[in-house]
C-alpha cells in the first residue's frame, strides 16, 4: 500500500521537525479545533505515533459538547410536551442534563426521533400534520446552511407544524476567545475542514495576522492530518500564515451559496458555550421573516431556559474544550465518567475529546 | 403501543395497498387455532418446508437421537425492513441460528420456527419469506420440525421470528477459550460490516443507492470443512457489536491479548463509505455471514486454503495474532502505533457533522 508508505514518510518528517524545533523550546502544542479531527487523530493512532513533545489538544469543535446544560434541560422538557415530536441528530440523545437525557425521556414515552437532516424532519412534519415537530438546531457553520434551506422550504410550502430551535454556534469567534486566553498555550491550529468548506479561509485571518499563530485547514484522512501537521510545524520555523491543506474541498472564499442561505435566514447573535461562556456574535438566530419557524417563538419557555437546579459535578469539560487540560487530567475521566454513564458532554458525543481519549488513547 | 402514525422508512417494502382482497392478508383469525389457521399451516408452511415430522402437526416433534453431545441455541429476529438486499428476515432467522450452532462445533439438525405476525400482513409477503426459509434450511441441511404462529393486533413491525436450533456436536471437536495460546492466529472469512451497512441503506432514509448486499448466509458447511482440517481453538460469529466486540469477548474469556492489523482488515469501499457517512465504525457493525476463528499458527495456511475454496470464504485472511501482553484488544494502526479496540458502549449513534 503506497498510502501507508506515504503516511509513514510524513510521520517521520513530523518527528524530525519536532526534534529540530524542540532544540529551542520545550514542546509544541497544536489544537485540532474540530471534533471529527479529534476522533480521526485518535482513531488513526496519530496521537500515539508522534513524538511525545508534540501535544495535540482538542478544541471546542464538538457541537454537542458546547451545548449548554440549560439547553439540554429545556430540550428534555420540550420532548415531554404531549403531541410534540423532538427531532434531533443522534449525538444529542445521550447528553445528560440535570433531569436526564433525551434518550431517557424517550424511554419514558416522549417522542424523540433521530434524523439525518432537518429536511427529513420537515418531511415527517408534513406527513403528520396534526403533530407539532421541533428540530434541535445544533451544530456549526456546516449544518446551519442545510437547516436554513429547510426553513426556506418550509416557508414556501407553508408548513405550520415545524419549527427549529436554533442553538447553532460559529467557530471563528470561539477561536478568538481561545487564541486570546491566557490559560491556553497553543502554538498552532488545525482548522476544521467541513466548516471551512462553507465559510472559506478568510474568517480565520486574524489567527496569523493578529495573534501570530500558524493555522492550517485540514481534511480528515490520516494523510490530510499528517500533512497539515507538517505544514504547521514548518510555519513554526518560518513564520505564521494561514494555509489550506484540504484544497480538494475548501476554497478561500468558501461556499457562496451556503453563505447566502445562512445570511438570508439567520443573523448573528450572542451565544453561551459550555466551557467558554458567553461569546458575542457567536450564535445564529432567525431573521424576522422566518420568525414563525423559531421554536422559541412558539414555546416561550425556551427563550430563558431555567438554570435553577444546576448539577454541580467535578466535570472539567469546559477546560477540555478550551484546550487547558487533556481529558485524563480530569479526575472523573474513565472513573465515574465513561461513555456508558457519561457525566459531561465530551464523553457523550462520539466526537467529544473525552470519548476519543477513552476509546483510543487510554 | 397505541396507534402511531406511519413510519417513513418503508422504501424496501411495497406500500400498504388498501382494497386488496381480504383473503390475501393475515387476519387475527389466522392465529386463533381454528380452521383458518390449519389452512394457513398446510398451504403455506407445510407446502414450503414440510417434512415427515412437521406434517404430523402435533404439539411437539419426537425423534431419536444418536449418542452425542447436543447443542441448543435460540435467537429472535426483529430486523427492519423484512426484505433487504442479500436476504430477508426468513433467511436471517435460519442462518443466524444455524451459524450459532456451527461456531459451537455442532452440526445443525433441527429448527423450531415461531412467527409473531401483525394482523394485516400480506400473504404474498409471508409466502415469499416462507420460500426463503425453506431455501435456506435446505441449503444448510436443517429440518424445521415444530413451530408456532401468533397473530397480534398492534405492533410497530410486521413480523418477528424466533428460531431455536438443535445440533450434534461433532465427535472429537474441542473448542474453548482455555485452548487459546499466545502466537495463535486470528482468521476471518471475509469483509466486515456488510450486513449492517446493507440494512442501514435498505431502511430507505437516504436517497442514495448502493450495491451493498447483506452477507447473511448459513456458514455450517464452511465451518465443517474447517473443523475437519483441525487446528481451530475458538470460533464465534461477529453479529451485533461487530468484529471488535467479538474480539473483546475472546480476550476476556482467554485472559490474553489480541493484536489486529489495521492494514489487514477486510473492509469494502461501499461499507467504508456508508460507515463514514453515518458516523459508524465498520469494526462495530453487524455481520451475518462471518466467522472469526482463533487457530494454531501452524494450521493457518491449511485453514485459509480450505476456507478460500468455499464461496463464503473467498476472501478469508489472517487479521491478527494472540499475544500474552498487552491484555485486551489492540489495533496496530497503519502508522504503526497501537491503539485499544474497546467494547462498544450502548448503540452507535449517528453524528451531527
Amino acid at each position: 500500500m503506497s498510502g501507508t508508505k506515504l503516511e509513514r514518510t510524513l510521520l517521520a518528517r513530523i518527528n524530525r521537525l519536532v526534534d529540530d524545533l524542540c532544540r529551542r523550546r520545550r514542546g509544541i502544542t497544536l489544537m485540532e479545533v474540530c471534533g471529527t479531527h479529534t476522533m480521526a487523530i485518535s482513531g488513526f493512532g496519530i496521537r500515539r505515533a508522534v513524538d511525545p513533545r508534540l501535544r495535540l489538544l482538542s478544541g471546542p469543535g464538538c457541537p454537542v459538547c458546547v451545548t449548554s446544560q440549560e439547553e439540554i434541560d429545556a430540550a428534555v422538557a420540550l420532548a415531554r410536551i404531549a403531541n410534540l415530536t423532538v427531532l434531533t441528530f443522534g449525538d444529542m440523545m445521550r447528553v445528560p442534563g440535570s433531569q436526564g437525557s433525551l434518550e431517557k425521556a424517550k424511554a419514558q414515552g416522549a417522542d424523540v426521533r433521530v434524523v439525518y437532516s432537518a429536511l427529513d424532519g420537515l418531511r415527517l412534519a408534513q406527513a403528520n400534520p396534526s403533530r407539532e415537530f421541533v428540530f434541535l438546531g445544533v451544530g456549526f457553520e456546516t449544518t446551519a446552511p442545510t437547516v436554513a434551506a429547510t426553513v426556506i422550504e418550509a416557508k414556501r410550502q407553508r408548513v405550520k407544524n415545524f419549527s427549529v430551535w436554533p442553538m447553532f454556534k460559529l467557530i471563528p469567534p470561539a477561536l478568538e476567545v481561545i487564541a486570546s486566553s491566557p490559560k491556553v498555550d497553543v502554538d498552532g491550529f488545525i482548522l476544521p475542514g467541513h466548516v471551512s468548506t462553507v465559510i472559506g479561509s478568510s474568517p480565520y485571518r486574524f489567527l496569523s495576522e493578529q495573534f501570530r499563530k500558524p493555522a492550517c485547514i485540514a481534511g480528515f484522512e490520516a494523510l490530510d492530518i499528517l500533512q497539515a501537521i507538517v505544514m504547521l510545524l514548518e510555519q513554526l520555523a518560518t513564520g505564521p500564515k494561514l494555509e489550506i491543506q484540504y484544497r480538494r474541498s475548501v476554497r478561500p472564499e468558501g461556499n457562496r451559496r451556503a453563505q447566502q442561505l445562512l445570511a438570508q435566514v439567520f443573523k448573528r447573535c450572542d451565544a453561551t458555550w459550555r466551557g467558554l461562556g458567553k461569546i458575542p456574535e457567536s450564535g445564529l438566530s432567525f431573521r424576522d421573516p422566518f420568525q414563525e419557524f423559531d421554536a422559541r417563538f412558539r414555546f416561550p419557555f425556551l427563550r430563558r431556559p431555567a438554570s435553577a437546579r444546576r448539577r454541580r459535578t467535578f466535570c472539567r469539560c469546559g477546560e477540555v474544550m478550551l484546550g487547558a487540560i487533556v481529558p485524563p487530567e480530569c479526575r472523573l475521566f474513565a472513573r465515574t465518567c465513561t461513555p456508558e454513564s457519561p457525566i459531561g458532554p465530551c464523553m457523550v458525543s462520539s466526537e467529544g475529546a473525552c470519548a476519543a481519549y477513552y476509546r483510543y488513547d487510554r | 403501543m397505541t396507534g402511531k402514525e406511519q413510519k417513513p422508512r418503508v422504501a424496501w417494502n411495497p406500500p400498504f395497498v388498501t382494497g386488496y382482497p381480504l383473503e390475501e392478508r393475515i387476519l387475527l383469525s389466522h392465529g386463533a387455532g381454528g380452521r383458518k389457521m390449519h389452512r394457513l399451516i398446510r398451504e403455506m408452511f407445510l407446502a414450503r418446508f414440510g417434512n415427515r415430522l412437521l406434517a404430523r402437526l402435533e404439539d411437539g416433534a419426537v425423534f431419536p437421537m444418536p449418542r452425542a453431545q447436543l447443542c441448543l441455541t435460540t435467537d429472535s429476529y426483529v430486523v427492519q425492513p423484512l426484505f433487504f438486499p442479500g436476504g430477508d428476515i426468513g433467511k436471517l432467522a435460519v442462518s443466524g441460528t444455524v451459524n450459532d450452532l456451527a461456531v459451537m462445533g455442532a452440526t445443525p439438525k433441527f429448527l423450531s420456527l415461531s412467527l409473531v405476525i401483525r394482523e394485516g400482513m400480506e400473504r404474498r409477503r409471508l409466502d415469499l419469506l416462507c420460500r426463503s426459509i425453506a431455501r435456506t434450511a435446505r441449503h444448510a441441511g436443517v429440518t424445521i420440525v415444530t413451530g408456532d404462529t401468533k397473530v397480534i393486533e398492534h405492533g410497530p413491525d410486521e413480523l418477528y421470528i424466533n428460531t431455536t436450533g438443535l445440533g450434534l456436536v461433532r465427535p472429537g471437536v474441542k473448542l474453548g477459550p482455555e485452548l487459546v495460546r499466545p502466537d495463535d492466529v486470528v482468521l476471518i472469512n471475509g469483509p466486515i460490516g456488510e450486513h449492517e451497512a446493507a440494512i442501514a441503506v435498505a431502511r430507505g432514509q437516504f436517497r442514495f443507492r448502493t450495491r451493498l448486499r447483506s452477507d447473511c448466509t448459513p456458514l455450517n458447511r464452511l465451518i465443517e470443512t474447517a473443523l475437519k482440517a483441525g487446528g481451530i481453538r475458538l470460533m464465534r460469529d461477529p453479529t451485533r457489536g461487530g468484529l471488535a466486540t467479538t474480539l473483546n469477548e475472546f480476550a476476556l474469556a482467554t485472559g490474553l491479548g489480541i493484536v489486529i492489523d489495521e492494514e489487514r482488515l477486510p473492509i469494502s469501499r461501499p461499507v467504508q463509505g456508508v460507515a463514514e457517512l453515518l458516523g459508524l465504525d465498520p469494526l462495530y457493525m453487524a455481520n451475518e455471514g462471518k466467522v472469526v476463528m482463533i487457530a494454531a499458527p501452524q494450521a493457518e495456511k491449511r485453514l485459509l486454503a480450505l476456507l478460500r475454496r468455499n464461496p463464503n470464504g473467498r476472501q478469508a485472511r489472517r487479521i491478527g495474532t494472540v499475544v500474552r501482553t498487552p491484555k485486551g484488544v489492540w489495533l496496530r494502526t497503519r502508522l504503526g502505533s497501537l491503539r485499544p479496540l474497546i467494547m462498544l458502549e450502548g448503540e452507535q449513534l449517528p453524528r451531527i457533522c
